[in-house]
Order: C-alpha cells, then structure tokens, then sequence
C-alpha cells in the first residue's frame, strides 16, 4: 500500500443518489432521510450539519453502506468508487469497511474496548485485513500518533484506554482510522465531547493528516464554527431533506435559508451588562474535597448580586461544578461559608430549612436524567408547589398551567411523560419545577450544552425573560464562551479549583487577560474558515517568542 | 436513543424550514395507548409459552377465588368410606379420613397459593423496603449493618433454618408466612439493593434531596416506580420458590396443618398408594395429582417470567 491513494485529487469518490432511509418505531417504518445526494471527490471534506434528528449519521453511516438496527435504506444509489455498494454483499460491503472506508466515532470513551491496548486496536483492521504485517503496522501506528502530536507517541499505543484523556482517545481513534490509509473517512461529532481547549488541538491533528494523506472525508457535527475549519463544502440537513448546499465560504458569508442562518443564532443574543451591589450570594473562601481525594476547590469566593448573571466558565475539571454542589449543600465545605442574603448557611443539605432550601434551585444539564420517567409533567412540575407552597387541588393546577404557559408550552403537555418531550422541552420543564418553589438562586450547571444551537437559543432567551419577570438572579455555569457572552452580567473564570478572575462581562472579555482566560478564550471556534488557520499559526509565533 | 425518532414529524419536509417554536419542537405528538391498548399489544407478541403460562395461571386464580362454588363437596367433609376408588360420586376417589379429593384439589388452589403469594408479598414489602433504603444509604452504617445482617441470614441452610424456627415457634399458618417471608426477604433485599443503586445516582434523586424530600417520598415515588420491572420478574421467581419451601415444608408435616387442604400434605397422606399402582393404577394416581398441580404451576409462573424478563430487558430477539 503506497501512502498516496491510486485516485487522483478531484476524481469523484463518492456519489450518493436520492438516498432513502427509513426508521422503525411505533409498529411501523418512517422515513428518516427523504432523498439526499451527496457528491464527493477524493481529497475533499463535506460537512454534514443539523440538529439531532436531522438524520446526519444516519446518511454519514449510509456512505459506508450501513444502516444501524431499527434502520434500514430503502432506496438510492451509493457509489463508492465505482462500485454500487447497494448490490454488495454483506461480506463484500464488510471488506471494504476499515480499509477503504473508516468510520470515527464520537465517544471515543465508549468505542474502545477497555481490555486492550491501544495499539492492538489501532492496528487491529488493517492486520486482519492482510494490508500490512503486524510490525509493520505498529511502527506505521506510532509513526500516526506523532503525526498526531500525541505525547510519547512511541509508548501510548502500550497503555490502555482509560490511561489516556479524552482528546487523546479521540486522536488514536483518528490514528485507528487512518491505519489502513482508506479512501474516505467519516467523522460523527469527533469533537463534540472535549473542551474548547482540547478540541482545537484534536481538530488541527485531524486537519492535518487528512490533508496529508489526500483523503476524502465527511464531518458530521452540530456546530458550525467546527465544521467551518475543516470542510470544504457543506451541506444543512434538517428531517431528513437537504436544506441549503454551498461551498464553506459562500454559506458563512451568505446563507440562503433561514433555517440556516438560525443555526448560529446563539451568537447573535447579547445582553447589556448591569451593575449590582446589592448581594445576594457570597461564597467566602470555601475549600472542599470529597471523601478520601485530593481537594478539589482552593480558597474560592465569589460574589453574585442580585437581580443579575453570573458566568462560571472553565474547562471540565476546573471545579465549577463542585462550586455549585458546595452553595446547595450537597458537598459540605472542609472551611470557610457561604452567605445567602447576610446570613450564613448551614453548610449541609441537613442542616438547611425548607425555607433556605426553596430560596435556592438548581437546573442540570441533562434534563433526561433530571426529571423522574416514570412521573407526568404534572407531578414534575406540581411537586415544588405542593411542597413549599402548599398548594393543592385547583390552586396547584391553575399556578402548573400559568407556569406552564410562561415557559412557552401549553396544557397538552401537562400529562405527558418526559420521554415524550424533546430535548429543549425537557429543559423547560426543568425550568419551570425551578421556578415553581419561587426561588431568589436558581444555578444554571450547563442547562444549554447538551441542545442544539436553535433550542439553545430559546432557552437562553426564556431565561433572560424570566429573570427580567421575576429579577432572578443565576449562577449560570459553562465551558461555552458563546453562551456567556449571551447571557451573563459578570464572569468568574475557574481553573484547576481555583478562581483565576472574577468582574463585569466587558472587564473579562477585553485584554489584558490573564494567561488561561487567553487559552480559552481563543479556543473558541469562530464563524471564519481561516480562524483555526491563524491561531495555529499565532500560538507558534507565541511559542517561538518564549524560547 | 429512541426519542430521536420521536423528534420527526412525519410531514417534516414542510417544517423544514421554518423559525422556531418550543411547543411544535416535537411535532406531531401521537396518543398514548391506554392501559388496555399496552396489555393487548403485549399479549399480541407474547410467545406460545407466555401465552400458556396465562392460562394456566388464570385457571388456578379461577379455581382459587370461586373454590366454593366449583368444589363439590367442602374442603373437610368427610364421608363414611375412606380410600374410596375414582367413580363418578367421587371424581379422584377419597383420602384416608374420607374426604373428597377433588373438592381438596381445589381448595387446596386457595390455601397453598394464596399462602404462598401472601409470604411473597410480605418479603417484597420488607427485602424492597429495606434494600432501597440501603441503597439511598449507600455504604452508611445502615446499609453496612443491613448487607451485613442479610449475609449471616443466607449463609444458614434456609429450609433447614426454616424447620428450625417453625418447631422453635410452633407451626402455625402466621408463624409460617412470618419465618418464609423473612428468610426470602433476604434475596429480595440483595436485588432491590442492587438496581435501586443505578438509580440513586440520577439527577431527579438528587434534585429530590435538594428539594429536602424525606426518605420514604424518595424510596416510594422517585427510586420504586423505575425498578419495578424486575421487581415484578423477580416476584414471579420468588412467589415459585415460596410455593414449593411451603409444600416442601407440608410435606415434612410442619407446614399447612390439617383439616387445611394443602397439596404438600396431600402428597404426604396419600404418598401409600402409590405402591399398589399395579393393582388399580388410578388410586396410585391420586398422590400425584397434587404433585402435579405444584410443578404445573411452577412451569407456568417460569413460562411468564421469562417472557417478562425478556421483554424488560430490552433485548429485541
């Protein structure tokens, strides 16, 4: 196998016609993907983008002749160098898999198998496959994983899975992928589940060898400032149905559809900073750890006035939401207090009163696990009411159906189940249970990150409403600098259980920074295909003016 | 992964590109199925062997409840002739004293399963009250004291420690439903401890603590409606291994007492005539009715649970 790929660069690789996909569920087939072609050359990088449910791994599996269980393609053609993978058989369609077409994933965590080492699975395909020898292919493996810029590339291969990081795992998954040098590689959300910080390294390694080896690919995200660094084309799903197709440049810079516009439409929301004196939450030098491990929050005070957003940002890790644990009473702080309008709380959950605790509510990032599946709406969202407020009967439903209505749903929702809503009107419901105890606090722990951009929008709008309505005041904690950028008054920027800053949106936002706000705040991907380009390029000039 | 589908209304080429709206963000909603709709579509799919397994079922619940009417004589009527042969006066001949058998049959469908399912639930009601408590508790004291309690009751023989406690307490039907249900809450406690734990660590638990809910909202409403499942499959398992300790411990004389119909003791009294089976088979037929009747019931609770099982592990074939 030479390292070149036999095509020429332009030659098409791909051609998907008129692709057909159905879905089973509820006794019956429905049709996820409704007739989308895709046209790909080699050397060439499509970008898939949508929200969930727009069917982009369906079609991104599909390019590799697959259907997942409960799926399967009804009608189109799939042409993959000229062969019609449609007619293959399984076997035939199998051979091709891992070898000329690779397929990355985005739980890197979940798709290797503990047991082994890395290097055993990296090289695993392409020695089956009789592409290469075993040695052979371990020191190519290893050659990839400097390509890759993976610390100590000629010993990780040895450690297994759970020794490396996240963004590391996604690396030698990139590696595994490239092993075999395939024609065409699929990239489901590689990046989806790192930090900003750690997501500019893997998106730079990926671009790289990608580019180096002429391979053909198609990156599948919901995020469209990642894909915008790495495609060359791309192409708006949304149920199925293709909604606008244009080279990257054109979509950025004009966007035909609205749908597409409102795709990055989070950054589009800014709030007016305001200034607040009055305080109504102050954390005093807290330290905390939990049982038999290391500290995780260090001499941490933060300060949060009435009426207004507070941003706690960092990466995971950084203690902010061990922050949040320790002012509900979850984790007791080792020293130090917490003062909620002039007096202290008792440090535990125990020691609070019905009183303390209703003051202060708490919204979680993944609503599917915040609320109970086996409890209606009603009960959800009538529990806080029956329980602090001491309603019931007519009263407690007349105040469900006006908290309802504020968070733009209506009484059709009210006996539903939680599995029978979507992402974003999960959350809301989650909302709505916050503001039905009549909090002062409510703690945002990444309420927005596990949505898509759209819904995030909503979200985001519904709580700054809210807190206009009702002048709340939230902690809002995220690693998102778009969504701070959105919604808070003031920021506090964590890192490694310590607060590096804390003051007013503007005052953070704008340089000097200190050296981590810099890390981060570069990190985040913007709306311009040659923004990866030039902070590659930046940080080496940087890193060359500290030698 | 499931709810991805459920986002697709099924005219989304129209929606397509339209703004954003929270309420029609799932589209086309579909009716829930009622009680009634879930229950026939599940037996639908059932296998031959659920299917079976009803059946039997539902007969031994038929003959249980309406045992009064459909008995022809009374459950300890006896008549002058002892040993009688299977006629048609006496469908399965009479037993020693000269009572019916077939009447005992049947109300022996009353006693010896509805002992047994009472003991079951009194062993769910304390292994699955104590078990989620532990749970909750995570490796406290309680939970330590409990797993550990729990662990010195299994490492004793249970029938024997059964026989042990009946002639300690004298056997008596309450003692014996007591000393069962304690000795079988111990599996149950072991299960319930083990899938209440995947589900302490959720978010609505924690969000329960914070509202400041007590422990007995938490077990009964948040933790106990999202582990019924295999609770459910487990109660089928258990309510068969309290059925045959009961007719085991019959049999040994120290279970059900007499005039009570049970069919432990009748395979004891009327184990004798299995011996002149060469001579008139069908009284040596008579010990195994009841026999019978405990391993049918057996088969059949084991035919739904396994099905039960199947269908709540998720598993598509």
């Amino acid at each position: 196998m030479s390292e070149k790929n036999s095509g020429e660069k332009g030659d098409i690789l791909l051609e998907m016609r008129d692709i057909v996909i159905d879905g089973y569920s509820d006794d019956r087939w429905h049709e996820i993907i409704k007739g989308v072609d895709i046209t790909l050359r080699r050397g060439e990088i499509l970008g898939l983008i949508g929200e969930s449910g727009a069917g982009k791994s369906t079609l991104g599996l599909a390019a590799m002749g697959y259907a997942r269980a409960g799926c399967r393609i009804t009608s189109g053609s799939i042409i993959f160098d000229g062969m019609d993978l449609m007619k293959k058989s399984a076997a035939e369609k199998r051979a091709l898999r891992g070898t000329r077409i690779a397929y990355v994933a985005q739980s890197a965590a979940a798709s290797f198998n503990p047991a082994h080492q890395l290097i055993e699975q990296t090289v695993e395909a392409t020695v089956r496959r009789g592409i290469k020898p075993e040695a052979e292919a371990r020191a190519d493996a290893r050659k990839l994983y400097r390509d890759l810029q993976l610390p100590n590339p000629d010993t990780i291969g040895e450690r297994y899975p759970h020794q490396v990081s996240g963004g590391q795992l996604q690396r030698v998954m990139t590696a595994m992928a490239m092993s075999a040098r395939p024609d065409l590689i699929i990239f489901d959300e590689p990046t989806t589940a790192l930090d900003v910080t750690t997501q500019v390294e893997v998106l730079a390694s990926m671009r790289r060898i990608v580019e180096q080896f002429n391979t053909a690919a198609i990156y599948i995200t919901h995020d469209l400032a990642v894909v915008a660094q790495m495609a060359d084309f791309i192409k708006v799903l949304r149920y199925g149905v293709t909604i606008e197709d244009a080279e990257t440049r054109k979509m950025l810079s004009s966007p035909e559809k609205e749908y597409t516009r409102s795709l990055w439409s989070v950054r589009s929301i800014d709030k007016k900073e305001e200034r607040s004196d009055d305080i109504i939450l102050k954390v005093d030098h807290i330290d905390a750890s939990y049982t038999g491990s290391a500290k995780v929050l260090h001499d941490v005070s933060i300060e949060v006035p009435r009426g207004s957003t507070v941003a706690i940002v960092g990466e995971s890790g950084s203690g902010k939401s061990t922050a949040a644990r320790a002012i509900t009473g979850l984790l007791p702080p080792s020293s130090g207090q917490i003062l909620f309008n002039g007096k202290a709380l008792p440090p535990t959950l125990k020691g609070r009163s019905v009183d303390q605790l209703q003051k202060i509510q708490m919204i979680y990032q993944m609503a599917d696990t915040a609320m109970n599946p086996r409890h209606t709406v009603r009960d959800i969202i009538g529990r806080p009411l029956e329980f602090y407020l001491g309603l019931h009967g007519r009263a407690r439903d007349d105040r469900l159906m006006e908290l309802v209505e504020m968070i733009e749903l209506n009484e059709s929702f009210i006996d539903r189940y939680p599995g029978e809503l979507s992402g974003g009107q999960k959350q809301r419901i989650c909302i709505a249970r916050a503001l039905a105890a009549d909090p002062e606090l409510i703690i945002c722990d990444e309420v927005t990150s596990a949505l898509d951009q759209i819904v995030q929008k909503g979200i985001l709008e519904l709580l700054l409403r809210l807190q206009r309505e009702f002048n709340l005041t939230y902690i809002f904690i995220t690693h998102d600098i778009a969504t701070v950028k959105a919604i808070s008054d003031q920021i506090v920027v964590m890192f490694q259980g310590r607060v590096v800053e804390q003051g007013m949106k503007s005052e953070i936002l704008s340089p000097p920074f200190p050296e981590y706000t810099e890390l981060l705040l570069s990190s985040v991907p913007e709306m311009d295909p040659d923004w990866l380009t030039g902070l590659l390029k930046a940080r080496a000039e940087g890193a060359r003016a500290t030698n | 992964m499931n709810d991805k589908d459920d986002i697709i209304p099924s005219e989304g080429a129209e929606l397509a590109d339209q703004g954003y709206s929270a309420a029609a963000e799932v589209g086309v909603i579909k009716a829930r199925r009622t009680f009634a709709q879930n229950v026939w579509r599940g037996l639908k799919s059932a296998p031959p062997t659920a299917l079976f397994g009803l059946t039997v079922i539902s007969i031994y619940v038929i003959f249980a409840v309406f045992a009064p009417l459909l008995a022809p004589y009374g459950e300890a009527e006896i008549f002058p002739m002892s040993y009688a042969p299977w006629s048609e006066e006496f469908r399965f001949g009479t037993d020693q004293l000269g009572r019916d058998v077939m009447s005992r049959l049947i109300y022996g469908a009353r006693n010896t399963v509805g002992i047994a399912f009472v003991t079951t639930l009194f062993a769910f009601i304390i292994g699955g009250g104590l078990g989620i408590t532990a749970a909750i508790n995570n490796n406290g004291w309680l939970d330590n004291l409990l797993s550990r309690s729990v662990d010195v009751l299994m490492a004793i023989p249970s029938l024997i420690f059964a026989l042990i406690l009946l002639s300690m307490f004298g056997a008596n039907t309450l003692n014996l439903i007591i000393i069962i249900a304690v000795l079988d809450s111990t599996r149950v406690f072991r299960i319930a401890r083990a899938v209440s734990l995947n589900v302490v660590v959720m978010d609505y638990v924690e969000a329960a603590r914070l509202r400041g809910e007590k422990m007995f909202w938490i077990l009964y409403r948040e933790i106990l409606p999202n582990i019924m499942p295999p609770l459910v499959a487990e109660f089928g398992l258990r309510f068969c291994f309290v059925f045959l300790t009961i007719a085991a411990l019959s049999f040994l004389g120290v279970g059900i007492q007499p005039p009570t119909a049970d069919w432990g003791s009748m395979v004891r009294e009327t184990a004798g005539l299995i011996q002149f089976a060469e001579y008139d088979f069908t009284a040596a037929m008579t010990p195994m009715l009841p026999a019978a009747a405990i391993a049918l019931l057996t088969v059949a609770v084991n035919f739904v649970v396994d099905w039960f099982l199947h269908k709540s592990s998720g598993l598509k074939d």
